[in-house]
């Protein structure tokens, strides 16, 4: 996977975001305050909002370019999308979440990421017949990391997805996120506020400040020092 | 009170074709109707602040008002009507359509607002997972934002049929008082009062206050349940 993101604008009211940035790392942890512009910068990669200039590339495909009037819609990109509460469609049963964007195995870009390889690696086999209002804050970010899986993306965004659940939850979840990096081949692209998060996961960390790079680089490089209050990271380098 | 089996008669039709004209002049206003209420709720368009206030007006407007302004649209002579009479054969004003014509216009605006309030209480955010999922919009909208409005939708329906039941003001502009033809419960209370026939007026009030609560409870009811299951 190669990302790029060539002097990519995007403003809205008085915040704008201006980044210039070529990933290519199979996970990369996105870092930055509340304001940062992590959840636009995800959203423009995902398509669901239009820069006002830059080029967004993945692979050898251009996504966006406004001067030349290119915009590939979300659903024609393949780039899954994750966020903070998983939004798993409440009309619906898991079955019918899971089979909403699910890939015929034929359309699929990777041939592990089957129905039942997913369903194993994020342990939800039995909650299939259930109703979504019926499931734990854990069991929701499960079923909803399966559903974007079983889309077959080559790439995966992940906007603070263990944010809201307590300690024992993101423990069973973190295993879960280490396998789909490296059995299953999915680049991620993962927003956290979390130090155990972003180590155990990424191998190249990308600091947001105000709209902008602040640094990027492999995690020790990152963060000169890290000090962690209980499971927050605070650093303190000028970064 | 004693009321003839003519009487009774009468009232029955009139009861029949009130509720024909009004279910069928919300249908026609329907598909519209939410595709409207969409568009306000999720789109930026130009023209889109004149379109909101333009749909409102039936609600501020005196009714009689409306009903002049179907009459010199729809009229033979109208823009609309002239062109109807003359390519369709089709007569609007003064007969059974205008009824209908009337109690589509005068419930677009509690439809449409209605739905406007429905989409926007979809989360947006699920609509954007359903893009990242391979849907386009057209599916998003049939799969994920019709299904989680459809309470709120179905409470807008109701209470545009409620309201184009007690039509009044423009249905007499445009539609006449034509016995047999035009004549609605609303109509038909005025007629029965100007002519001293408090009992038959009071039969239809009756008549028309139990159909009005009916409706108006149902899209409470409706509008309840939406609100439960968003707290679920």
């Amino acid at each position: 996977m190669k990302l790029v993101l060539e002097r990519v604008q995007s403003s809205a009211g008085v915040f704008t975001l201006d980044v210039d940035l070529t990933l290519s790392s199979r996970a990369v942890g996105l870092f930055g305050d509340s304001g940062a512009g992590k959840t636009t910068l995800l959203e423009l990669i995902a398509g669901l909002r239009r820069p006002q200039s830059g080029i967004i590339r993945l692979d050898d495909q251009v996504l966006d370019n406004p001067s030349h009037r290119i915009h590939v819609a979300p659903e024609a990109r393949g780039i899954g999308y994750l966020p903070q509460d998983g939004a798993l469609f409440p009309h619906l049963s898991v079955r019918k979440n899971l089979d909403y964007g699910r890939r015929r195995p034929r359309e699929a870009r990777r041939s592990t990421l089957t129905l039942e390889a997913t369903l194993d690696a994020l342990d939800i086999a039995d909650l299939l017949d259930r109703h979504v209002s019926g499931l734990s804050g854990g069991e929701r970010q499960r079923v909803a990391l399966a559903r974007a899986l079983l889309a077959s993306p080559r790439l995966l965004l992940l906007d603070e997805p263990l944010s809201s659940l307590d300690d024992a939850h993101k423990r069973a979840i973190l295993p879960c996120l280490t396998r789909i990096r490296d059995e299953f081949g999915v680049p991620l692209l993962y927003v956290s506020h979390a130090a155990d998060e972003l180590f155990a996961l990424c191998d190249h960390i990308v600091v947001l400040h105000r709209g902008t790079v602040r640094s990027s680089g492999p995690p020790n490089t990152v963060f000169e020092k890290v000090t962690l209050t209980g499971h927050r990271l605070v650093h303190r380098s000028p970064l | 009170m004693i009321l003839a089996v003519s009487d009774f008669s009468e009232i029955l039709h009139i009861t029949l074709f009130t509720l024909g004209v009004a279910a069928l002049g919300t249908a026609l206003i329907l598909p519209g109707g939410i595709a409207l209420g969409w568009l306000l709720a999720r789109k930026r368009w130009p023209g889109k602040a004149l379109v909101e206030t333009a749909v409102a007006l039936p609600l501020v407007v005196p009714p009689v008002a409306t009903g002049l302004i179907l009459l010199k649209v729809f009229g033979r002579r109208g823009p609309v009507g002239g062109w109807l009479e003359g390519t369709l054969g089709l007569e609007i004003v003064f007969t059974w359509r205008a009824v209908v014509l009337a109690a589509a216009v005068m419930a677009l605006p509690l439809l449409v607002r209605t739905a406007r309030v429905a989409f926007e209480e979809v989360p947006l955010r699920l609509e954007q997972v359903a893009r990242t999922l391979g849907a386009g919009p057209w599916r998003v909208f049939f799969t994920v934002s019709l299904p989680l409005a459809a309470r709120g939708l179905w409470a807008g329906g109701v209470l545009a049929f409620a309201r184009a039941l007690g039509e009044f003001g423009a249905t007499v502009m445009v539609a006449g008082f034509i016995p047999g033809q035009t004549v609605t419960l609303a109509l038909g209370i005025y007629h029965h009062v100007q002519l001293g026939q408090d009992d038959r007026a009071f039969v239809l009030l009756a008549i028309s206050i139990s159909l009005a609560f009916a409706a108006v409870a149902l899209s409470e009811t409706l509008l309840r349940g939406r609100n439960r299951s968003r707290a679920e």
